[in-house]
């Protein structure tokens, strides 16, 4: 009734009156006008409301015409707008407000928007506005939704975002040209920082996230490659420039779009890899006849390590592409020989290198050794052949063991360390070497409880399959209180120990003799076998080569290497005749009653048979692959039963990751293998997968 | 101290019945048979095998033969037992090796069923096991094999796979998975020798990994 009345009237007013007053006005002065209009509009909805109110409060009492009685509430009603949608309408000034939208705001919007939009352009250029008049006319689109943020969204965001594009569309392609790739950053993260800002300003909150991602499409992610590459400023300058601010912008910018992160740490990897491997190269060239000076070079990879760690870090905030890419980096040329030796080798010689200068070095405080080994560690960590490196590394430590040398911190940290990091197997024979070394000072003690031998004896007993293989040698001939020695341990070691048998490997004793020469006693620290031949000396003056082997039973080749080591070395305990460097089997050798030296004790040192060459050392390890993944697969298979084939060369890459990196082509060939040896068959149901025959 | 030098066994039975017709036709068989067997052994030898496969008019190496054996399911190559001959001749319907002669195209229709076929292929490479080596057969005699099994179905990869079998180094033998294998990747792999459905990372067995990698370099 009268509410359709009124409707009709205030669209006819509009229509009438507002519209055209409106009309044939632009910009600011429009936008002006249409906030005078919704006040006046509002002034107007309020006395309405107010007569209503009277007239009801009027009706009420008179108590008349109760039934038709008049209110601001009007029943429940659905209004149809021009694109043909409902609006809710519960109250007079909803009616009002969806009056004024239909037949004024939308009747001047092609007009006002580009006035609004137009105003904030002018801002972005840096021109001052009047931001409060936005805001108030903003306000009116979205009072206009009426409950609904619809109309500010569709009559007014999709034309300003659409209209935000285009313009920084353009800014980034002059941009990319004017600006080096920091300085276009900058920009991107000010204009970005900027128009948040505005948003809470004058644009409505849910704009934001709309507006981030038109500014990262057009100014990050469209020229991205374009700018990313710029040589002299590009993300590969920034790394090569240790432009630490800009990276770390870069990464702000672009974390939230994976697409350009993604190349941005393939740029971070490519950089890596290549300053390794220049590293690599520049200790390949600095190689003289083979010598790596590994020190120098692991120290330099940690450094890098460490380096692009920070970036990791600090500019890429842990990312994991960053990281992944670190990781790639490093076992790119982690894994690459120096000068014909792997870095597994390289590494453990290092580390070897490493703890006996520490050894030597009292005042060397822990931490720093402590820090060296982590860094070292993390470095294991990308070499793909650890078997290797823990092989080399057991015959350094077995080296030093036996050597009985003092200051093994080190190598117990290592060993600490590497158990943490790839696990009890991988460091259960180092552990039992260094247990061998501990049980036998306790059964030195025990021993020296029970025996007097006449000689001072030491005996170290070690676990055979937890050391290097050494060379056995048939037994020689001993003097004999180096022989009374032995028996008598012999029968005491069987006592404590149940069937164990004892091997004695000669080639690893220690012997300390007293020579008495003409001008004095001097000890000689030597080898069992050095002390052997000497003690042949006592009775007899001269021997050639032959009568020597006659009475020692040493094999020819290390007989040789020991008179050469007593006659032809720098201490020439032995005379030689002739007195060449070389040993043949016609020399003859006699005391060198004659031999004097400033020191009361010399080591003797007898040049070991060269280390088994690093490719036979590779040839063993590789040798021993197969087994061990034909052993892991059989573990996996008897946990799962059935696998898929993926899943299988999947998880038994993972288990034998802290070994070495196996081969799809040598597991499958593993698989026939157990196929052929019937512990597993292929799935009947699906030839990608295998079944555990138990 | 005993030792037994006759026995009668006596038994009764409740009526003696006429000889059903099945009971004759295997009667019938077996009098087929003996025209074949061996007395002393009685099996059918190579020789008599031989005279089969004249009689029948095809050849030793035909895929009919093979799948005459299979219809059997003849264990030992170059031997057909008393019972397997029954099996396969009733599997026929036949009774004469007239009607044995007949029911052969028939039968390569049937065999050449997708369901029948694979079962018949694992045969083949079965039938082909000897007493010395039960799990796998050489090369020589596989070539042979894939000729007759897979010739007419898959020509280029047999030719292919032939050519690679006779070259490589790594594989004196083949086994049965191997074997499989073969047939599932021409089943698989359709266009041939594209193969853009090959994917190295499913379980082929290795030779064809190998294969693959061969044929690969031979394109390019």
């Amino acid at each position: 009734m009268g509410k359709n009345l009124i409707f009709e009237d205030i669209k006819a007013k509009i229509g009438s009156v507002v519209l055209p007053s409106l009309k044939n006005t632009h910009g600011k002065e429009l936008l002006e006008k249409l906030y005078q209009r919704m006040i006046n509009h509002k002034i107007m909805v309020s006395s309405l409301s107010e007569i209503f109110e009277d007239l009801n409060k009027f009706l009420a009492d008179g108590s008349y015409m109760r039934s038709k009685k008049m209110s601001r509430s009007l029943p429940l009603q659905v209004l149809r707008d021009r694109r043909n949608r409902g609006t809710v309408i519960q109250n007079f000034e909803d009616l009002a407000m969806f009056s004024f939208r239909e037949y004024l705001l939308l009747e001047i919007n092609p007009e006002s928007r580009v006035a609004v939009v137009n105003m904030i352009m002018e801002e972005r250029e840096g021109v001052a506005i009047d931001s409060d008049l936005l805001k108030k006319v903003l306000d009116i689109y979205m009072q206009s939704g009426i409950g609904t943020v619809q109309v500010y969204e569709e009559h007014f965001e999709d034309f300003f975002l659409q209209q935000t594009a285009s313009y920084y569309s353009h800014k980034a392609s002059s941009w990319i040209q004017e600006y080096s790739c920091p300085e276009y950053m900058m920009k991107c993260e000010e204009s970005l920082e900027k128009e948040k800002e505005r948003v809470t300003r004058y644009l409505h909150s849910s704009t934001e996230p709309k507006l981030v991602e038109i500014m990262q499409n057009q100014l990050l992610f469209l020229g991205a490659k374009q700018f990313l590459d710029k040589g002299q400023s590009g993300c590969g300058a920034l790394l090569r420039d240790d432009k630490k601010d800009d990276l770390s912008r870069m990464y702000r910018l672009y974390h939230a779009i994976p697409q350009v992160l993604e190349p941005v740490a393939d740029v971070f990897r490519l950089h890596i890899a290549t300053e390794g491997s220049v590293l690599i190269k520049e200790a390949e060239d600095s190689a003289t006849s083979g010598i790596v000076e590994e020190q120098v070079l692991v120290r330099k990879i940690i450094d890098l390590h460490d380096k692009y760690m920070a970036y990791v870090t600090d500019c890429f905030q842990n990312h994991t592409l960053f990281h992944k890419a670190l990781k790639e980096a490093f076992e790119i040329f982690c894994n690459k020989k120096v000068a014909g030796k792997p870095s597994a080798e390289l590494l453990a010689t290092f580390l070897y290198n490493l703890f006996k200068k520490a050894a030597n070095d009292k005042s060397n405080d822990d931490s720093a050794l402590e820090s060296t080994i982590y860094n070292v560690v993390k470095l294991i960590v990308y070499i793909s052949d650890r078997d290797l490196f823990a092989e080399l590394y057991r015959k350094k430590l077995a080296r030093w063991l036996l050597s009985g040398q003092s200051g093994g911190g080190g190598h117990e940290m290592l060993i600490l360390k590497l158990k943490k990091q790839f696990g009890n197997l991988f460091t259960k024979k180092m552990e039992t070497m260094v247990n061998d070394m501990e049980l036998t000072k306790d059964i030195q003690r025990l021993y020296m409880g029970v025996a007097k031998p006449e000689v001072d004896f030491t005996a170290t007993v070690l676990t055979l399959s937890s050391w290097p293989s050494y060379k056995t040698s048939p037994e020689p001939n001993l003097p004999v209180e180096m022989v009374k020695c032995t028996k008598a341990f012999d029968p005491f070691y069987k006592s404590i120990t149940k069937s164990r048998k004892l091997n004695w490997a000669y080639s690893l004793g220690k012997c300390h003799v007293t020579g008495r020469f003409d001008a004095g006693s001097i000890e000689l620290v030597v080898s069992t076998y050095q002390a052997a031949v000497l003690c042949v000396f006592n009775n007899a003056e001269r021997l050639t080569f032959n009568e020597i082997i006659e009475q020692v039973k040493l094999d020819h080749e290390d007989l040789a290497r020991v008179l050469h080591s007593l006659s032809c070395a720098d201490y020439k305990i032995l005379k030689k005749e002739p007195a060449s460097k070389t040993i043949s089997k016609t020399d003859s050798f006699e005391f060198n009653s004659k031999f004097t030296n400033k020191k009361q004790r010399i080591k003797v040192p007898l040049p070991t048979l060269d280390e088994p060459l690093i490719d036979k050392v590779v040839d063993e390890v590789v040798k021993d692959r197969p087994s061990a993944i034909e052993a892991c697969l059989v573990k996996i298979m008897k946990e799962k039963k059935v696998l898929q084939f993926r899943q299988l060369i999947a998880e038994c890459v993972e288990r034998l990751s802290h070994l070495f990196k196996p081969e799809i082509k040598q597991i499958k060939k593993r698989i026939e293998k157990l196929m052929e040896k019937d512990y597993l068959i292929r799935d009947i149901d699906d030839a990608n997968s295998f079944k555990y025959v138990a | 101290m005993f030792c037994i030098k006759r026995f009668c066994f006596v038994m009764t039975i409740v009526s003696a019945a006429p000889l059903t017709e099945l009971e004759k036709a295997v009667n019938h068989l077996i009098d087929v048979f003996h025209k074949y067997s061996n007395t002393s052994s009685n099996l059918i030898d190579p020789a008599g095998i031989e005279k089969l496969c004249s009689d029948l008019d095809v050849s030793r190496t035909d895929i009919r033969f093979l799948m005459l054996a299979w219809t059997m399911k003849a264990e030992k190559q170059g031997y057909i037992t008393h019972e397997e001959w029954t099996r396969g001749l009733k599997a026929l319907r036949a009774d004469t090796i007239d009607e044995l002669k007949k029911a052969l195209p028939q039968l390569e229709k049937e065999v050449r069923t997708p369901s029948n076929f694979a079962d018949f292929y694992a045969y083949a490479f079965r039938y082909s096991l000897t007493e010395e080596k039960p799990e796998s057969t050489d090369i020589e005699t596989i070539c042979q094999l894939l000729d007759t099994v897979m010739g007419s179905t898959f020509r280029p990869q047999v030719d292919y796979f032939v050519e690679y079998l006779k070259i490589q180094k790594d594989y004196k033998v083949i086994n049965m998975d191997q074997w499989m294998g073969f047939y599932r990747f021409c089943n698989e792999v359709i266009s041939f020798p594209d193969m853009s459905e090959y994917s190295p990372g499913l379980a082929w067995p290795l030779v064809l990994n190998n294969f693959v990698e061969w044929i690969r370099e031979k394109q390019a």
